[in-house]
């Protein structure tokens, strides 16, 4: 398999630190109102889990179908699980923003 | 190509941060999602690999699985009422867990690897176990929360359980340490997969409504740490910090929410409550109360509070309670709302409703802003609320749900409590409250009661 660019173990650890410290600092302190819709954010990315079955499904030749097929079922499931919910995501997120609007209106 | 992976790296990054704030999260979650297309993009033509023999048809195959995987989540996600939202999140959860579980099993199988490449597989392991916890997980978690009869669980499923974690993490550590003699590598992987798909089912059977906030979380977090394994494996960036913000914030919303019902992780994932309810079982002294006399109670209150439960969405209350509030408010009432934080099946799952009924932002107030004040209240309507304002939580040492945070409904004036039945809440725990002289019951469903005081006090 080939890849654009490559990482060795210690780049990857170095990597997963500073992403660690990163992903707490990030989102540390975010309002109550605000939790369905981080996680069902943060589990529609989550199905970029997907890629490894995008790699899988490019890189095979078509007649070693059991491998095709099994990585279509993984690519299928995670691309449902971004669409989905990044879809519903922003259904929550733009009720909460009809009733931020409103408000001023009211006053 | 590198640099459509910087960019979208910064934009998922950008995206979560931005979905903090409650005047940018539309547009991070835009930001996140267009970062993941980029990505997805990126990866497609980078992996195209003709040397291989793919060809033609990969690519549109590819293209096809992503344009249908696309459509049907999102016809999930606008068909999906409001009120299911809590199922919705734990099924695409439990999507991505089964994919994690595919892929790495085809990667174990399709190429193998050798005793050399421990660190591969160890890799591959571990997103095979937490991927396959977090899809079957998710899956019983989703019959729960659509309210189908499980079996119940028993002792044995909780030792069943504890047997296959410590086979798996034997099994795991052996190959470790010392890969090949005990079976390949690839008998290995499929065992431990299946092994991990057990464990997720019998590891959430136990785990009871109330928690399900801190079982979501939970498994979002274990699908981050998926990404994250798969990102190392497939020397994949994008995919690594992905699964490590999802991570993040999975265990950070877990470990919030245990927090607020003062219970640790650990007895959550367990399944484990303190059932020594010892000696506080005996009759209560209730007060009922009808519709109309509730009514009234509430046309000459000044200053009128809600908080909502799990019961309200059962329900489908709140837009019927979101029109009494414009009532009330009309007849020269202040109205609130008070949200514990683990009210409902998810965590913020009674802001989600309040704000699909319109409910204004700045009516919902936090327990803690609240609670030292409680006593302005001159009516709060408990409306399918129960362990959150059960005063045993402060004055009970021997109650299961003691030391969790409580909204103090009886320092106000009045509280009436809106039940279906003297069935007590998740715990078990007989409330307090209904003892207190201010407290009074009205019975029947939530939204024909608020139905009745509705048409009651137009009648005022």
């Amino acid at each position: 398999m080939e890849f654009t660019y490559h990482i060795t173990a210690i780049d990857g650890l170095f990597i997963l630190a500073m992403s660690l410290l990163l992903g707490f600092e990030v989102i540390k302190n975010v309002p109550a109102v605000l939790h369905t819709p981080l996680m069902s954010g943060s589990n529609a990315i989550s199905g970029i889990i997907l890629f490894g079955g995008l790699i899988q499904l490019m890189s095979t030749p078509p007649e070693r179908i059991w491998v095709i097929v099994f990585a279509s079922i993984a690519v299928l499931l995670g691309a449902m699980n971004i669409s989905g919910g990044f879809f519903v995501t922003h259904r929550m997120l733009s009720m909460f923003q009809v009733n931020k609007k409103k408000v001023p209106a009211k006053k | 190509m590198e640099f459509l992976f910087l960019l979208a790296t910064i934009g998922l990054i950008l995206g979560l941060k931005f979905m903090g704030d409650p005047a940018k999260a539309v547009l991070g979650n835009a930001v996140a999602a267009i970062s993941v297309v980029i990505a997805l993009i990126g990866v497609t033509i980078t992996s195209y690999s003709p040397e291989n023999g793919a060809g033609t048809f990969n690519i549109v195959l590819v293209v096809c699985l992503l344009a249908a995987g696309g459509i049907i989540g999102r016809v999930l996600a606008v068909r999906v009422p409001m009120t299911g939202m809590p199922q919705l999140v734990a099924m695409l959860n439990g999507f991505g867990g089964l994919a994690a579980v595919v892929i790495a099993l085809i990667e174990g199988i399709a190429h193998p690897i050798g005793d050399d490449m421990r660190m591969n597989g160890g890799l591959l392991l571990l997103s095979a176990v937490f991927g396959g916890v977090a899809f079957t997980g998710s899956l019983v978690a989703h019959s729960k929360l659509e309210g189908k009869k499980l079996p119940k669980a028993k002792r044995g499923h909780i030792l069943a359980a504890r047997i296959l974690l410590w086979a798996m993490v034997v099994l795991f550590a052996a190959y470790m340490l010392a890969p090949g003699p005990i079976m390949p590598f690839t008998t290995l992987l499929i065992l431990i997969a299946v092994l991990s798909l057990i464990y997720g089912a019998l590891f959430t059977l136990p785990i009871g409504g109330a928690d399900m906030p801190v079982l979501i979380c939970f498994l979002v977090a274990l699908h981050g740490i998926v990404a994250l394994l798969a990102g190392l494996f497939f020397n994949d960036t994008v995919m690594l910090i992905g699964g490590v913000l999802v991570g993040a914030t999975g265990s950070l919303l877990t470990i919030a929410m245990s927090k607020a019902m003062n219970r640790s992780l650990g007895s959550v994932l367990k399944g484990v409550i303190k059932r020594d309810t010892g000696g506080s079982e005996r009759e209560q002294d209730i007060r009922p109360i009808s519709a109309p006399e509730t009514a009234s109670l509430l046309a000459f209150s000044k200053q009128v509070a809600i908080i909502p439960g799990y019961g309200m969405a059962v329900s489908q209350a709140q837009g019927v309670c979101q029109e009494m509030q414009v009532m009330l408010e009309r007849m020269g009432a202040t109205v609130h709302y008070i949200i514990h934080p683990v009210a409902g099946r998810m965590p913020g799952h009674m802001n989600v409703l309040l704000a699909e009924a319109n409910v204004d932002y700045d009516l919902i107030m936090a327990m803690e802003d609240v609670n030292d004040v409680m006593d302005r209240y001159d009516a709060v309507l408990v409306i399918g609320a129960n362990d959150v304002v059960n005063p045993a939580a402060e004055t009970d040492p021997n109650s299961s749900i003691h030391g969790m945070p409580i909204i103090r409904a009886y320092a106000s004036k009045q509280v009436i409590v809106l039940k279906r039945g003297m069935a007590t809440g998740y715990s078990g725990e007989m409330n307090l409250l209904f003892d207190r002289a201010n407290c009074r019951l009205l019975f029947g469903d939530a939204r024909s009661s608020l139905r009745t005081i509705i048409d009651e006090l137009k009648r005022i």
